[in-house]
């Protein structure tokens, strides 16, 4: 039984079958319409998070089967101090399959130790968030062609973003890529990712201060948003918060084929008159989201 | 002047990181060994500017010594027979360790959930970087 706890769980030749089956579900999804009926997927999340939730729920109904959980830890056993070992030891015998949201890093893996079934991380902390870098590199993939030869752009929180640093992990596996790194000093790549993972793949890199000044390079622009629940500080929040708002003006700066990518929810890093330019992609993310979801439930259950 | 005996027979924990020699007395429950231990702190070492040292006048297992490189991978340790060093050892980096750091990392489950064993796995035997399964921060030694 496998478990995917981090987006590299995945092989590069596992992960290019999940995309396909994904790409086959976006091309006939009727066909996997019925295709996990009488099977349940659980979703324990223990922090609000009404987008992966609902996409995890969509995703199991689309092919037909149930779904049951909870969607805050307040409503959950964690409130009367259950375990999340003892916790899943229980839900195994509900679910057949599980997706786990936790405010702690490390709480899914936790899962994967005890549980009987499979257990999927829908975000442990500022840690990993493996179903949305399948979803980014969805994206990419279909809207682009490739995963390759690509000059890919992160703006905004890169220190506390998990999206970010699953995502640059998941890129750095294929060729030809190049990172630019957009950040306030505050909110730079953490050390141990820019050293262990870019360098350490021998992938070019630069780390710039301002975006007008890399638009033109840029392949993909990845815009993420400041999360206040990721500071002990609230001062630092407000202070950091509207460093980089994407508006038409730096999109004139952009290539026309450039992709604007962001996991959601946005606030104001990229200013709503973006939307309707072609290259803003994160709506069509969001739906590939399900679509991956979709592929990544029937994969772990095998009923493909 | 400081003056500490030299062992007949023991063990020398040598080239401990300044500051350090405590956790590896607690570590190694030095407190409850039926001998004489002397800590040595902030050494004067050519090598390292200072160090801690640690003189045991009783014997170790082995597995204990190896699990100590996990604490500080640059000690070295002494075996004393007869007042002479027999053999100089530095302690294996094993793959993975249990209990024997822990994650101060706030954000972990480990925080939270306290009857958690606390693992740690080699990931850089080079630099003799552990991280926590759970969350993968690093253990910085200190």
């Amino acid at each position: 039984m496998k478990h995917i706890i981090s987006p590299t769980d995945l092989t590069v030749s596992e992960l290019r079958e999940l995309l396909d089956l994904a790409e086959e579900i976006i091309r006939d999804p009727k066909k996997y319409s019925n295709i996990c009926h009488g099977k349940k997927l659980a979703t324990l999340f223990y922090e609000p998070s009404t987008r992966t939730r609902l996409s995890f729920e969509a995703a199991m109904l689309n092919l037909g089967g149930n779904v049951l959980g909870f969607s805050s830890a307040d409503s959950s056993s964690a409130a009367k101090g259950e375990s999340v070992a003892d916790t899943i030891r229980v839900i195994s015998h509900y679910a057949d399959i599980c997706a786990m949201r936790h405010p702690k890093e490390g709480a899914p893996l936790v899962a994967s130790l005890y549980s009987s079934i499979p257990i999927i991380n829908a975000g442990d902390g500022g840690h990993n968030h493996p179903t949305q870098t399948f979803t980014d590199l969805l994206t990419i993939k279909n809207l682009k062609g490739r995963l390759d030869c690509l000059t890919v752009g992160f703006c905004g929180d890169l220190k506390f973003g998990r999206t970010v640093h699953s995502l640059i992990g998941a890129l750095s596996r294929y060729k030809n890529i190049k990172f630019v790194l957009i950040s306030p000093e505050e909110l730079m790549l953490p050390a141990y990712i820019r050293e262990e993972v870019i360098e350490g793949n021998h992938i070019p890199y630069e780390e710039v201060r301002i975006l007008e000044d890399v638009m033109p390079d840029l392949d993909i622009l990845y815009m993420t948003r400041v999360q206040r629940e990721r500071f002990f500080n609230e001062e630092d929040y407000i202070r950091l918060k509207d460093t980089y708002i994407l508006d038409m003006k730096k999109m004139a700066l952009a290539k026309p084929d450039m992709l604007v990518l962001h996991p959601l929810p946005r606030v104001n890093e990229i200013a709503t008159e973006v939307d309707s330019d072609p290259r803003a992609v994160y709506f069509k993310q969001a739906q590939f989201g399900v679509y991956i979801r979709m592929a990544l439930i029937m994969k772990l259950l095998e009923v493909v | 002047m400081l003056n500490i005996s030299g062992l007949n027979q023991g063990i020398v924990i040598d080239h401990i990181k300044a500051g350090g020699a405590m956790k590896i007395y607690s570590y190694l429950n030095l407190e409850n060994m039926d001998c004489s231990v002397a800590i040595i702190k902030n050494a004067k070492s050519n090598k390292m500017g200072k160090k801690d040292i640690i003189k045991i006048d009783g014997m170790l297992d082995d597995s204990d010594i190896d699990s100590l490189g996990a604490l500080d991978h640059q000690i070295t340790i002494n075996i004393i027979e007869d007042g002479i060093i027999k053999e100089k050892k530095n302690p294996k980096l094993p793959e993975q360790v249990e209990n024997i750091i822990i994650c101060k990392n706030p954000r972990c489950i480990t925080s939270v959930e306290r009857s958690l064993p606390h693992v740690f796995k080699l990931t850089d035997r080079k630099n003799g970087t552990y991280r926590c399964i759970y969350c993968e921060q690093a253990f910085e030694r200190r």
